[in-house]
């Protein structure tokens, strides 16, 4: 009994040794010598300022200059993670998807009259698990391509170039959703048609 | 719909066909032959003997094997339960975090060294890079190594021949971490990175949003936790928010990776499994079985997520799919996942005792809540946790040619050897102790009023987070309804004034620890007591288990007791969810 407690402690000791610091330790530094930026969070920097990173979903606050984010519970908190946790039959959640419901078609609806409720994609109006999902659904940039044409007086084509080019593709052409980096499009909107 | 389908079929395929080769190379770690890894970890792993003063030679009998193993928990929660109550003075600690409370340490604790990482504290919130490393990282690699260990003592005792020897759990322990889970640790882990899981000491970087807003960005040593928090059945998130999280899984790649790890050598295990007792077919037959009850499972929890909830029909939101959108229900599910992916991740998640997210699963329909608990309901023998999944399924294998052996009349024998009235009274309580802990507290935990403070949401959804909760605990997979809480952390910096929730953090870490350590030290005598019987040839005489209509069986068992134990507490929650269209 006593040997093998002693093992059993001596065991302890080295394992948290190689798997605790070690391990952790070298992949760190292998990390930041073979991939820096993706080891450090993928920051975007404008003129040398930190303004995101191209993981992490920003809230654009309803600014009908840009293209709007998910709804999110944690209002794009990206340091205090949590989910909704709503439940399928709760009220709560009826009156929140209402409410985002009802706000969308109303910032939409002046840019695309035949907008109705039922072309509405639910990535618009349901919020996300992590609170900062950095992308929307194809269907829902196209909606508001209406509006960032309008506004910015671009041509409606070039917009849905500029969406086409910051899609996401699925992995190997078949795993998870196509999705729309919201914050690197609106950077690229920025560039390309500046709004005071 | 087609999509989330060709996905779910490629998945399958990919993880069918990764099972042998994977098979394979553990039979020659564990048989001791020379893998191609042998001339690096080699002699680490002799220089590891040296240091523990072990002879790896020395034969230990299953009370031996039982004792080092539980000695061996026992200073891993210590150290831990250490670690977590002493962040204020650690290094790696960019943030300036302060211990957390003593009860949700304690929960940690037993989360964490019984293989359950259910998470009562916010990781980014809570905890220092110096924790979640030398704490939850360490306990990370050596708990599902503990889960193999066990598995080889048992097949080592329905392949010995009259011995009383099991191995030596220094050599098996020591072997599972540095040839199997490391490895693929370090190679999963970079992938991780390259694709954007951040790797990193530095502490939050705040950046000036579009919007004119401030945004403080977590970052950490995230990746090469997160790999073997894949790929040991632990599930553990580094953010809170787990592989939701972007930091945690940015891509459909990562994905893809993140989910294959979750399931990949408890499948391959299997295949290692028919090496060892040399018949390859008894191995198949197992993971038959268990691919039988994921795909049924798969089956049912897609479409109702396509379907969507109550809440949004009544919301008026539509769920179809259109062009360019998935419809469904995608409350609390991310747009690069969608809804087949998170479906499947749900279901393999929850079969498996890994417990990783990436999605709300407390936000699923009533219909893929009940999947989700079906799935920790069948006791984690469907691919289930590394090591553990198999050697529980076992003990279902044992029971199944019994039952079959007295439906035809026949002496029960599986692999030559007898089972008589001592293995069947151990495999009895080994198979009925989780599901009866899961029923004794999840009952107190909805009777009394100190259970009743976790509860977050209203009506049938409060009484499946508790019982979720302790489906959850007991059978040590981790996942949650995240509504249910033992720790209040009120919105101040560094963990200042947090507090937990004694009767959940008290309850759950003894049912994490009990529902970890009696099923193995059962599951260990019953391969002491196999260990010492002769092996008789098979006769004609001899019921067959490597046959389709065993397999059938082994399945028809599996979820009778599954389905018998827990039919009425599912009713209670998700089933009448997934019945009614009434919003609470």
């Amino acid at each position: 009994m006593r040997r093998s407690a002693l093992t059993a402690l001596l065991a302890t000791i080295a394992f948290t040794l190689v798997f605790g610091l070690v391990y952790p330790l070298a992949m760190t530094g292998v990390s930041q010598l073979v991939f820096p930026g993706k080891a450090n969070g993928s920051k975007l920097t404008v003129d040398g300022r930190l303004i995101g990173s191209s993981l992490i979903g920003q809230d654009f606050k309803g600014d009908p200059r840009y293209f709007q984010s998910r709804p999110s519970q944690s209002e794009y908190a990206a340091d205090t993670t949590y989910f909704s946790n709503l439940g399928p039959n709760s009220i709560e959640e009826r009156e929140e998807v209402r409410g985002y419901l009802a706000a969308y078609l109303e910032l939409e609806k002046p840019y695309d009259r035949s907008l109705s409720r039922e072309d509405v994609p639910v990535d618009a109006i349901a919020q996300s698990g992590s609170g900062v999902d950095p992308e929307i659904s194809e269907a829902n940039a196209r909606i508001q391509a209406h509006r960032i044409a309008a506004v910015r007086e671009l041509p409606l084509a070039r917009v849905e170039d500029l969406i086409a080019a910051h899609t996401e593709g699925r992995f190997l052409g078949l795993f998870g959703e196509p999705g729309v980096n919201v914050l690197q499009l609106n950077i690229a909107l920025d560039e390309e048609a500046p709004s005071e | 719909m087609a999509q989330g389908w060709l996905q779910v079929a490629v998945f399958v395929a990919v993880l069918i066909a990764a099972t042998r080769p994977l098979g394979v190379y553990m039979a020659r770690v564990f048989g001791g032959r020379r893998v191609f890894l042998s001339p690096v970890v080699g002699p680490l792993e002799r220089l590891t003997y040296r240091v523990l003063r072990v002879d790896p030679s020395e034969e230990q009998d299953w009370k031996a094997y039982a004792r080092s193993l539980i000695l061996f928990s026992v200073f891993s929660w210590v150290a831990l339960y250490l670690i977590l109550r002493t962040q204020g003075i650690q290094p790696f600690n960019p943030e300036g975090f302060h211990s957390g409370p003593w009860d949700v340490s304690f929960n940690t604790a037993s989360s964490f060294v019984s293989n359950t990482n259910w998470q009562f504290y916010g990781g980014e919130t809570t905890l220092t890079y110096f924790a979640q490393m030398v704490g939850l990282t360490v306990e990370n690699f050596v708990t599902p190594a503990v889960g193999i260990c066990v598995l080889l003592a048992f097949i080592r005792g329905i392949v010995g021949r009259g011995g009383v020897g099991l191995g030596n759990f220094w050599q098996d322990l020591t072997r599972s971490l540095y040839y199997v889970l490391l490895p693929l640790s370090v190679v999963v882990g970079l992938i991780l990175v390259s694709q954007g899981v951040v790797q990193t000491l530095s502490g939050a970087s705040v950046a000036h949003t579009v919007a004119g807003a401030e945004q403080a960005l977590a970052f950490g040593p995230a990746a090469s936790q997160i790999a073997i928090k894949q790929l040991g059945t632990n599930g553990g998130g580094f953010f809170n928010v787990n592989s939701a999280m972007p930091y945690e899984n940015p891509n459909a790649l990562t994905g893809f990776v993140e989910l294959l790890s979750i399931v990949l050598i408890p499948a391959a295990l299997t295949y290692t499994y028919g090496r060892m007792v040399g018949r390859q077919r008894e191995g198949w037959a197992i993971f038959a079985a268990m691919l039988a009850i994921y795909i049924a499972f798969i089956a049912t929890i897609v479409p109702a997520e396509q379907h969507g909830t109550p809440a949004q029909h009544a919301a008026g939101s539509p769920t179809a799919a259109i062009d360019g959108s998935t419809g469904g229900n995608l409350e609390g599910k991310e747009q690069r996942n969608g809804i087949a992916e998170s479906a499947l991740w749900a279901t393999t998640t929850t079969v498996t005792s890994n417990g990783s997210v990436n999605s709300a699963h407390e936000s699923f329909t009533g219909l893929g809540g009940a999947v989700q608990m079906s799935g920790l309901a069948t006791s984690e023998v469907v691919f289930g946790g590394v090591g553990t999944g198999l050697y529980s399924m076992l003990l279902f294998v044992l029971l199944a040619v019994f039952i079959g052996g007295l439906m035809v009349g026949r002496t029960p024998e599986y692999l030559g050897k007898k089972i008589q009235a001592r293995e069947i009274k151990l495999i009895s309580l080994g198979v009925l102790f989780t599901p009866l802990a899961v029923l004794a507290t999840s009952s107190l935990a909805t009777a009394t009023r100190a259970g009743l403070r976790s509860i977050y949401e209203a009506g049938p959804q409060g009484f499946s987070e508790t019982l979720y909760a302790y489906l959850s605990q007991a059978n040590n997979n981790g996942s949650a309804f995240a509504g249910y809480t033992g720790f209040v952390q009120p919105d101040a910096p560094g963990n200042h004034g947090a507090y937990g929730i004694s009767f959940a953090d008290l309850l759950g870490g003894a049912t994490m620890t009990l529902g970890r350590f009696i099923p193995i030290v059962l599951v260990l005598a019953v391969a002491g007591s196999l260990a010492g019987k002769k092996i008789a040839p098979a006769g004609p005489g001899t019921m067959r288990t490597d046959t389709p209509t065993f397999v059938f069986l082994l399945i028809g068992v599996v979820i009778l007791v599954g389905a018998l134990t827990f039919f009425p507490a599912l009713l209670l929650g998700p089933i009448v969810q997934s019945l009614t269209t009434r919003l609470f």
